[in-house]
């Protein structure tokens, strides 16, 4: 029997299961007062859903609110917070599109389809907008790499990005791959999605022009995903579908999602489309609610027209599905002949549900009977607000005073080789090619650079040389220690890496990992999280354009890290300018620009050698910051570097390894203070710098006048990497370190 | 007037807008070809470019080769248009047996992205004959199921009659039977090749440019024909 509008207002008193959806007592309360009578089943799944943490991000918005208000000053935004996705103009008529995502719970429940869903989900955000999406990156996070648990999730996981990334058409252009015991029942899958368009081919979420008709098309609707953005328990809707198990995680075709986006791209060039959201997290529910509220209109949509793989579906999982691959246009009622036979001509199915009206209400009916009648606004934008409280926990203290400086040391050089090798092979550091190889880099022919260079390039256009690069990344461990510091180096690092390749930053985008935000430690964490970033892309110039905020990533007592990760764009005028990850050819001067002090807290040498975490991270200087990038982006544009390196994780030991790897030539080098401290400490704002023949002056210059501190380490060449008064190591040795961790473990 | 090579969409396809950029930079005039138009919009030459037609449904190609536009392009090709296949092309065209043997999956069970070495066997054909036989190029790998399967008998006769195009230098990457990379008819005119030429066209994006040969052999051989 259906719950109908008219029965909901006739039985006030009928118990519904709000709890097991995840509803407080409260909010419950509070649906009832903003329809005047108890929802019906249907609304009550809308509310559940909408009002989950994923979707209305109760948790966090207050905090968020602080992108908006610190943003620092742009001409280039073109749609920010609050929409699918940020949207910059770079110039000469284009316009970028990028977001990064998370899908981590589903991606621990199975592996395969809950990391393939997540490159399908945000690669439709991008679509949503407009875009043509033409590349995608991703930032995962995992147990110990020698765990049982990580061999059942890690390879299901890249097998599921490499099935539903390559099947798009999508070439895979960086990310990161790291391993931590606070990870093992929380991985973290963050999927980044970037696209291009013209800047008046952008398009919004909202449902305006009443008459307008309601188009949904795609995959048919399924019982997949139900559950998947709120709790669903057993407790049925009093539909047909007594206690049938339905499984929370999605499962994606990636051959539909590509017929779906060359059949978007020709009904955005045919200009058929006035509003379009993409089906995500909360499927139709979500989707009618934000156009009808985005569009400030109403919408009436007959359910029983939503095209169905399975007909047993009642209204209220109709609402929560979350099957893949569907998007919802609105579409003028002249159009719509043009707009189906375009959906035909590329077999993707579509359907008319309904239209947009102009009553202010979201009116839903099931074979005639009305089934939800609520204001949409409530359900999309104004849904509980928290003000979780936060506290710093006293474990701090404790983690700060133990300071990594009185950890023992190598004795001599041979014992420096020996902590330089082992952090190369640490599963954290070492090669990630196992991992890379199985993604598509190549397709749509504009890829510059991927993996292992600092940053992805891609070329934009092919006349001009016009491109974008894009950098992710993100430091569990100096988060933990100082979460504020932790993020600003998280986005400086980011930075940094954009401008290695000689691009400008100029956006950013977040995934903010976190557990669970009932815990005043946790929120804390967040909160001085979000406060950093902020505070940073301020200090940096660069807008926080969108992004993600994932909480509840925890087992019982035990949250991951704070993981916020952080990724820029950056712009390339010519991208034939732009600098590999190396030392050059063999002749190359190499120069460490940026200052080094000891700093050890949170670093590579510290937890391999000594299984340490603690001490503060390093400090952060995004003066330094702008000035090391001003330099590098200078010095790219001129034409002075053969190649470039940002240090991070295993400071200027590993960076030189892995410049040395990616160039295959050795180096000789003599390190400018204590050797331990100069190639082990991981202090900020540094990068490894191979100048052209004849341009040391210029780029000393360069420096000097940018106030960016440059020392001669030495010339690149031979077959080892010899590190004058300390070791000697071969290419052959460095080799071997870096390459067969991953093999080994996952083969 | 510059040749036409049509280059096929299916749905599902990838690399048809790379391969049509190659055609072009090589000289040549790229003409997209709709897989659902039997119309071959009098080109001189087909590629048949890579990609998941139809989400390597059933097996990569199954679907693919009854396609309309195929139903011009099978009989076109037993009476000499040149015709290219590559990656999924090349498993089309053996779904469509105007070339011997199959694709099957990657040895080491995974999807593969590997800069490789091939040596061109035959340079007679009309997509290799601006190369020199037994030429090294290095070009790009990137398939699941590119291993070269069949019998002893026929992978003996293909040798014999020299059918083999090119076999993977430096090591088998995907447990390609003989390390074959690429496949000729034996009428000389159909090319199945599995790693990616069209990749290769600019160092700027690719490892090399060696594999812009491909495409400009053809449209000499047209000219010659």
């Amino acid at each position: 029997m259906n719950d109908t509008v008219t029965a909901a207002a006739a039985t006030p008193d009928r118990g519904q299961p709000y709890a097991a959806l995840g509803l407080t007592d409260a909010e419950f309360a509070r649906i009832g007062d903003i329809l005047g009578r108890r929802p019906t089943d249907a609304e009550l799944a809308i509310y559940s859903v909408m009002w989950s943490e994923h979707c209305s991000y109760k948790s966090s918005r207050r905090h968020l609110r602080q992108f908006a208000e610190k943003a620092p000053p742009t001409r280039v935004l073109l749609a920010g917070i609050g929409e699918n996705a940020g949207v910059v103009d770079i110039g000469q008529g284009y316009a970028i599109t990028f977001k990064i995502e998370s899908h981590n719970h589903p991606s621990y429940v199975e592996p395969f389809q809950g990391a393939a869903t997540g490159v399908g989900g945000i690669v439709r955000d991008i679509l949503a907008m407009g875009a043509r999406p033409i590349a995608v990156m991703d930032a995962l996070r995992f147990g110990p790499a020698d765990a049982p648990d990580t061999r059942r999730v890690l390879p299901g996981v890249v097998s599921g990005i490499s099935f539903y990334g390559n099947c798009l058409g999508l070439p895979n252009i960086g990310g990161e791959l790291a391993f931590d015991p606070c990870y093992a029942g929380n991985p973290l899958i963050n999927a980044l999605c970037v696209g291009v368009l013209r800047p008046a081919g952008l398009k919004h979420a909202t449902a305006t022009g009443p008459g307008n008709q309601v188009i949904l098309f795609g995959s048919r609707t399924g019982p997949d995903g139900i559950g998947g953005a709120s709790v669903l328990a057993s407790a049925s809707f009093g539909g047909r579908g007594e206690g049938a198990k339905r499984p929370s995680v999605q499962v994606g075709d990636p051959f539909m999602e590509k017929l779906l986006i060359e059949c978007c791209l020709e009904l955005f060039a045919a200009d058929l489309v006035v509003g379009i959201q993409d089906l995500g997290a909360a499927g139709v529910a979500c989707a009618t609610t934000e156009l009808a509220a985005g569009g400030k209109s109403g919408m009436s949509v007959r359910l029983d027209a939503v095209p169905l793989r399975d007909a047993s579906l009642g209204p209220a999982e109709i609402l929560m599905s979350e099957s893949q691959e569907r998007m919802m246009a609105i579409v003028t009622p002249d159009d719509v002949p043009a707009f189906l036979a375009i959906c035909a001509r590329w077999d993707v199915p579509a359907t008319v549900i309904g239209e947009v009206t102009e009553t202010g209400r979201l009116e839903m009916t099931w074979h005639g009977e009305p089934v939800v009648d609520i204001p949409p606004g409530s359900a999309a934008d104004d849904g509980p607000v928290y003000d979780r409280p936060a506290r710093r926990p006293a474990s701090q203290d404790v983690l700060a005073a133990d300071d990594p400086a009185r950890l023992a040391r190598p004795a001599n050089g041979a014992g420096l080789q020996t902590d330089l090798l082992a952090l190369l092979a640490v599963p954290e550091a070492a090669s990630k090619t196992w991992v890379t190889e199985q993604y598509d880099r190549y397709v749509r022919g504009d890829t510059v650079l991927a993996m292992p260079h600092d940053a992805g390039v891609v070329r934009i256009d092919e006349e001009t040389g016009l491109g974008i690069a894009l950098a992710t990344d993100g430091n569990g461990r100096y988060c933990l220690l100082d979460p504020y510091a932790g993020t600003q180096l998280a986005l400086a690092e980011a930075y940094r890496n954009v401008a290695a390749t000689g691009a400008r930053p100029l956006a950013v985008t977040n995934c903010l990992n976190f557990g669970s935000p009932e815990d005043p430690a946790v929120m804390w964490q967040f909160t001085e999280a979000v406060r950093g970033l902020a505070d940073g892309c301020q200090a940096l110039g660069v807008p926080v354009t969108g992004g993600n905020v994932s909480f509840y990533n925890q087992t019982a007592a035990a949250a991951i890290h704070p993981t916020p990760v952080i990724g820029v764009l950056g712009v390339h005028d010519d991208v034939r300018r732009a600098v590999r990850s190396g030392l050059g050819p063999p002749g190359s001067a190499l120069l460490l620009l940026g200052s080094t002090r000891l700093e050890l807290g949170g670093s590579l040498w510290a937890r391999t050698v000594h299984g340490h975490l603690g001490g503060r991270p390093p400090a952060v200087d995004l003066a330094a910051e702008r000035s090391l990038a001003e330099v590098l982006v200078t010095a790219a544009e001129r034409g002075l570097l053969a190649g470039a390196h940002d240090l991070s994780d295993g400071g200027l030991a590993v960076a030189l390894a892995e410049a040395c790897l990616a160039s295959g030539t050795g180096a000789a080098v003599t390190l400018p203070g204590d050797p331990f401290t100069c190639l082990f400490s991981e202090s900020a704002g540094r990068a490894l710098v191979a100048v052209r023949p004849g341009a040391e002056a210029a780029l000393t210059q360069l420096c000097a006048a940018a106030g960016v501190p440059a020392v001669a380490l030495g010339t690149a060449g031979g077959d080892t990497l010899d590190v004058a008064g300390s070791f000697s190591v071969s290419l052959g040795e460095l080799s071997s370190a870096h390459l067969d961790t991953l093999p080994v473990l996952f083969a | 007037m510059s040749t036409r090579v049509g280059v096929v969409t299916f749905p599902g396809s990838l690399d048809d807008r790379d391969a049509c950029r190659a055609a072009q930079l090589a000289g040549g005039q790229p003409v997209p070809l709709w897989h659902g138009d039997a119309d071959l919009r009098g080109v001189e030459a087909v590629i048949l470019p890579g990609g998941f037609s139809y989400g390597d449904y059933l097996r990569c190609g199954a679907i693919a080769r009854f396609a309309p536009v195929m139903a011009e392009i099978i009989p076109a090709a037993r009476v000499g248009l040149p015709v290219l296949g590559i990656c999924n092309g090349f498993q089309i065209l053996c779904e469509a047996h105007l070339l011997p043997g199959a694709l099957t999956r990657n040895a080491g069970r995974r999807f593969i992205t590997r800069d490789i070495q091939i040596r061109v066997e035959n340079a007679q054909t009309p997509w290799t004959r601006d190369y020199a036989d037994g030429q090294e190029l290095t070009v790009v790998l990137k398939s699941g199921e590119g291993a070269y399967v069949a019998d002893e008998a026929t992978l003996a006769g293909l040798a014999a009659r020299g059918q083999i195009l090119a076999r993977y230098a430096g090591g088998n990457p995907n447990g390609s039977a003989g390390n074959v990379a690429g496949v000729v008819s034996e009428a000389g005119n159909v090319v199945g090749l599995m790693p990616h030429p069209e990749h290769a066209i600019d160092p700027l994006t690719g490892p090399s440019a060696d594999g812009l040969g491909f495409f400009a052999s053809v449209l000499s051989a047209v000219v010659a024909a």
